[in-house]
């Protein structure tokens, strides 16, 4: 009975401010409702047991790409009303291809249930052992047969990171405030920077 | 696990497809935000995950659940380069409309 409650509050929540997000008019509003669709998808998902990928979702999300597009919202100097434009004009054909692929995959589904497919009986490879929590189950799969995607993850996001950082990144001109001269900081050391003064008793440093 | 009080594998992925539709939805309507764009992008990708992870939940097979945390990793790169390029595209052009986005003729 509650599992029935708290999956419909979930889940109208989450169509709720999936709507809201994309019609509000101010983008930091709809950057909200992202993290509140978000939030609630992880309820959705602790619901059927996968806990971590729900912690994971509120982290990663909520902690990270929403207070990016936050940042990025904020910074920008953009007229939000002229963006607003071709919402109407785009209505119609928004619309229509949006019912066009409900339709179709209420039809996948409806097939699925009408059992013309037979799903696919998982093999017990990746069967989580019962009594243990879902934490240790993922980290023992995630270690061992998927440890090589699981490095190519840290690859993607190594590489995501450079990229944002170089693509962002703006050599100030010589002069300017902000300029670096990184060779020069590399030479830079310990005796140019600092210098050993013994002052005497009583007597403060002139520096 | 065949359902939970009552709930059963289709109600997750009805939500799950209309979340995808919403995200469709807001790329067609926000043509000329790009940063809405980018969250009807992450809209969709979520109803993935919520898939995913519904079917390995029901199903009893945690490979669903490993491959969900892959698309929430590339999810986070995306954003991070989408927004890196939006940031570089507002200052050459001082607008983020994307509409007329020509300059490669391609």
């Amino acid at each position: 009975m509650i599992q029935t409650f708290a999956f419909y509050l979930f889940a109208v929540l989450v169509v709720a401010s999936g709507t809201l997000t994309i019609t509000a008019r101010n983008p930091v509003h709809s950057v909200l409702w992202l993290i509140l669709a978000f939030f609630n998808a992880a309820g959705l998902m602790v619901l059927v047991g996968a806990e971590f990928i729900a912690m994971l979702l509120v982290i990663v999300y909520v902690g990270a790409v929403a207070v990016l597009f936050l940042f990025v919202v904020m910074m920008l100097d953009i007229d939000f009303a002229e963006m607003r434009a071709g919402f109407i004009k785009n209505f119609p054909i928004g619309i229509l291809i949006a019912l066009v692929l409900l339709a179709e995959l209420v039809l996948g589904i409806g097939a699925y249930r009408a059992g013309a497919l037979e799903l696919g009986v998982p093999d017990g490879a990746a069967a989580p052992i019962v009594g243990e929590s879902n934490i240790t189950n993922i980290g023992a799969l995630l270690y061992s047969k998927y440890v090589f995607l699981f490095e190519t993850a840290g690859i993607i996001l190594l590489v995501a990171m450079i990229g944002a950082i170089v693509l962002t990144h703006r050599e100030r001109p010589e002069g300017a405030r902000g300029h670096q001269n990184i060779d020069k900081q590399n030479r830079r050391r310990p005796e140019d920077a600092t210098e050993l003064k013994t002052p005497s008793i009583g007597k403060g440093v002139e520096l | 696990m065949t359902n939970i009080g009552g709930i059963g594998i289709e109600h997750f992925i009805v939500v799950s497809a209309i979340l995808f539709v919403l995200g469709v939805l807001g790329i067609f309507l926000n043509r000329k935000n790009v940063i809405v764009i980018l969250m009807a992008i992450e809209l969709i990708l979520l109803s993935v995950n919520i898939n995913l992870v519904a079917f390995s939940a029901f199903l009893g097979d945690l490979t669903g659940q490993i491959f969900a945390m892959f698309v929430l990793t590339v999810a986070a790169g995306e954003a991070a380069i989408g927004l890196a390029i939006l940031v570089i595209y507002f200052r050459g052009r001082g607008t983020i409309a994307v509409d007329d986005v020509n300059r490669m003729k391609g």
